[in-house]
């Protein structure tokens, strides 16, 4: 036991490169089906998460315009570099609304004002449930959302440059 | 001629490190012995050929030489001269170059100044230095040329990133260096030992000084990479849990478990092969933290050029130093015959809890790092954490630590009573009750993570005093001086981080030229804006007028635009007051005449960076103090205690 005890370390550093070397090794493919894809957003309502922009509800959602709904949280490294693509979107003319997870109002604040604001409506979300409900374990990632409020596409990941043209496609097709 | 010199004397540097290599493994097989003394020199030759390269890489950046491909693509020939100088190491290829000028500039010191170790587990030593240079000089050489020609020259470089011109950038990433690479002595240490069979206190009374010098110039890194993120990105936070950062903080946490572990087998002979495990650990921190940010697999503000074949190369130096290093601990360290007990209650219970403590935070910013991978592998896309999960896990982990940190010193060695020991602890104990009774007073509605530091730093503050207490200070070993003001370094840094947490006051407003905000306890008037011009940028200049009852003074925040390339960056103005700092951010104008300000009052935000540099200059003394008496001690002097 003590003697298999010793090679624990070395069986936590192979197991690290497997998951590292077919991470380097694969093709990235940002964009994977979640189960809700095709279905309506789940219901929710949610208290506005930073001065100047209004809460978000599953019904603000079904304006009959397709529209991007980021989840995003101001501590997110990613989220800072995804922020020019979010604005390249906007001026697009493409609507996009957040969801803040485990976020303070100031702290957002300051990332927006950092970052560029291209937001319409911006959720708080303190406990990650509406994360959840959305299938989503993390930040950020970004879903369209046609205008009956049902759920067309998902990014999971930050947005880089070249993802910007499939998302404008995605937001597209939705109308 | 320059780039080929440097080229060339790079090669002759790899070639010596093989060289290196070859002798050192002819010397350790038993008809080798001769070769023993072939070592040292090999070692010293190297490092002062990657040195004379790496100087070469400095000239050419200081000639803005654009025939040069890593120069044009990062330099400028209208930026100051500190940022040419410094734009050597302020990219890829440049900064590997420095790792492994510092990783052979360490080898070499060894090689010079080491007399304690027995001359195998020296050369053993060596050897493993060696092979770890040879892979990154391949690296450089086959993957990363720093020396590359480019043709047709272009007529103008194109720039350094503008958020790493700044003075920072001159002296931060090589103090970091040197501690990051420095930390490679021991992990050489550790396999040398192995492969001789020789871990026992007199390897650790060797490995320490070295442990120590890293140990110092990582904490200085770390201290001045955590200002400049806070003043630089003007975001007023000083730790951010980016992955960069991340991977400068777990050598850190490694190394200070493993300066602990080796004194208990220094001075018991205790924790065997605990601290060879650690001695390995920390290193290869240092070269998966490496790893991580120049392969570009985790998402970080700190960019670097990214490119995967580079990140498969290093994986690949991983797996076999990394690999081949614990491949060896499990064969050998069963062999290794574990030293003396203990009881719970001694120095050394205190110092495996706080090696336990350490492993676990060390796990937790590991894991929190690595977490968009993990989920990855099973399939769940990139995703991040950040500082929630790092507060909320590793935070009630390093409070516990700092409890520790305070009784431990005052706790003798192999066995002691807990009676004993609340006695020698009711002075700091009376002061933390003191100090949670102030703090519920004057702030009734703290949180709860900075209210236990504040109490803490107070508590701890003067534990971390007490050693000293009924002792001739004149006569107290500069060690024991280095490891309190060490431990009151973490205190005062603790102070200063729960006082940020709890009492800085933030105010985002859009002003009018002519209007005033009340931030904390200054009134500033915002005066109005004008342009202003650098060297190689032009800026937005707002004039703050701040006062609080005395003479008012004036704060000039900038928002530059830099002309190569074309960038934004924010340069707050931040007044430096004894009570706090005053933290000012201009933003762009709404359209309407109204100018974004960001103002922070942060009171006694100043102490973490103090109390981080307390932390190395106990450091310091801590090695003076070893190396003085290791003197002595080579020449028959007194024994050491």
């Amino acid at each position: 036991m003590k003697r298999l005890i010793l090679w624990l370390p070395l069986a936590l550093f192979l197991a690290f490169l497997a998951v590292v070397a077919v991470r380097l090794g694969g093709k990235q493919d940002p964009s994977i089906r979640s189960q809700l894809i095709g279905k309506p957003m789940p219901e929710f309502a949610l208290k506005a998460a930073a001065p100047g922009h209004p809460g978000l509800s599953a019904a603000d959602l079904r304006t009959g315009q397709p529209r991007l709904l980021n989840v995003f949280g101001s501590w997110c490294i990613p989220c800072q570099v995804e922020a020019p693509q979010l604005l390249a979107l906007k001026a697009r003319g493409v609507p996009i609304d957040a969801v803040a997870i485990r976020d303070r109002p100031e702290d957002v604040a300051h990332f927006l004002a950092r970052h560029g604001d291209p937001f319409q409506r911006i959720g708080d979300d303190p406990q990650s449930r509406v994360q959840f409900a959305l299938g989503s374990s993390g930040v950020p990632e970004t879903f369209v959302v046609d205008g009956k409020g049902i759920i067309r596409h998902q990014h999971v990941g930050e947005i880089r440059p070249e993802n910007v043209p499939a998302l404008i496609a995605a937001w597209e097709a939705a109308k | 001629m320059i780039a080929e010199t440097g080229l060339a004397a790079l090669w002759l540097a790899a070639a010596m490190s093989l060289l290196q290599l070859a002798f050192g493994m002819a010397a350790l097989r038993p008809a080798g012995a001769e070769l023993l003394r072939a070592v040292r020199p090999v070692a010293v030759a190297q490092a002062l050929l990657v040195g004379l390269a790496f100087l070469l890489l400095i000239q050419l950046f200081l000639r803005t030489d654009l025939s040069v491909l890593l120069v044009a693509t990062n330099s400028h020939s209208a930026k100051p001269w500190l940022y040419k100088f410094a734009g050597a190491w302020g990219n890829h290829e440049g900064s590997m170059l420095l790792w492994v000028a510092v990783l052979a500039a360490a080898g070499a010191a060894v090689a010079l100044f080491e007399r304690r170790l027995p001359e195998r587990t020296l050369v053993a030593t060596l050897t493993a230095q060696a092979a770890i240079g040879l892979g990154f000089y391949a690296f450089l050489l086959f993957a990363s040329n720093p020396f590359e020609r480019l043709f047709p020259v272009p007529p103008e470089g194109k720039g350094l990133n503008p958020l790493l011109q700044d003075p920072g950038l001159a002296f931060h990433p090589p103090t970091l260096y040197v501690g990051y690479v420095g930390i490679s002595v021991a992990f050489s240490f550790a396999v040398g030992a192995l492969v001789t069979r020789d871990v026992g206190p007199a390897f650790a009374r060797a490995m320490r000084p070295w442990v120590l010098a890293a140990w110092i110039f990582l904490t200085l890194g770390i201290t001045a990479g955590s200002y400049w993120a806070y003043y630089e990105l003007g975001w007023g936070g000083w730790w951010f849990w980016d992955p960069v950062e991340n991977a400068s903080l777990m050598p850190w946490l490694a190394a200070t478990a493993l300066l602990h572990s080796v004194s208990v087998l220094a001075t018991r002979d205790g924790l065997r092969a605990w601290t060879v495990m650690l001695a390995v650990v920390a290193f290869s921190m240092s070269m998966v933290g490496t790893f991580l940010v120049r392969s570009g697999i985790l998402t970080s503000v700190h960019s670097f050029a990214v490119d995967p074949q580079r990140g498969a190369f290093i994986l690949a130096l991983l797996a076999l130093y990394i690999g081949g290093a614990l491949a060896l601990f499990g064969l050998r360290v069963g062999t290794v015959k574990e030293g003396a007990t203990f009881e719970p209650v001694s120095r050394e219970g205190a110092l495996v809890a706080n090696n336990l403590l350490l492993s676990a935070i060390l796990g937790i910013v590991l894991v929190g790092t690595l977490y968009p991978l993990l989920v990855e592998a099973v399939g769940g896309g990139k995703l991040s954490v950040g500082a929630p999960y790092f507060n909320a896990a590793a935070g009630p982990l390093a409070l516990v630590l700092v409890l520790i940190m305070g009784a431990g010193p005052l706790l003798r060695w192999r066995r002691d009573r807990l009676g004993e020991v609340a006695r020698r602890l009711l002075a700091p104990i009376a002061i933390l009750a003191l100090a949670a009774g102030a703090v519920f007073a004057l702030a009734p509605g703290i949180r709860i993570l900075p209210l236990l530091g504040l109490v803490l730093a107070f508590g701890i503050g003067a534990a971390s005093l007490a050693p000293l207490w009924k002792r001739n200070l004149r006569r107290t070993p500069l060690f024991t001086w280095g490891m309190v003001i060490s431990h009151l370094g973490i205190a005062v840094s603790l102070g200063g981080m729960a006082s940020e947490a709890a009492f800085t006051k933030e105010v985002l407003v859009a002003a009018r030229p002519g209007e005033t905000v009340q931030v904390g306890p200054y009134q500033i008037r915002f005066d109005g804006v004008e342009p202003v011009a650098g060297p190689n940028w032009t800026a937005i200049e707002a004039k703050l007028t701040a006062s609080r009852g005395g003479s008012p003074f004036v704060l000039r925040p900038q928002a530059r635009t830099f002309s190569s390339p074309p960038t934004q960056t924010s340069e707050a103005h931040i007044a430096t007051r004894l009570d706090g700092q005053l933290y000012t951010v201009i933003g762009p104008e709404d359209g309407g005449g109204r100018w974004q300000l960001r103002l922070w009052w942060k009171p006694f935000v100043t102490l973490i960076w103090l109390g981080g540099g307390l932390v190395a200059l106990g450091g310091l003394l801590a090695l003076i103090g070893r190396v003085r008496r290791g003197g002595r001690k080579a020449r028959g002097g007194e024994a050491d205690a």
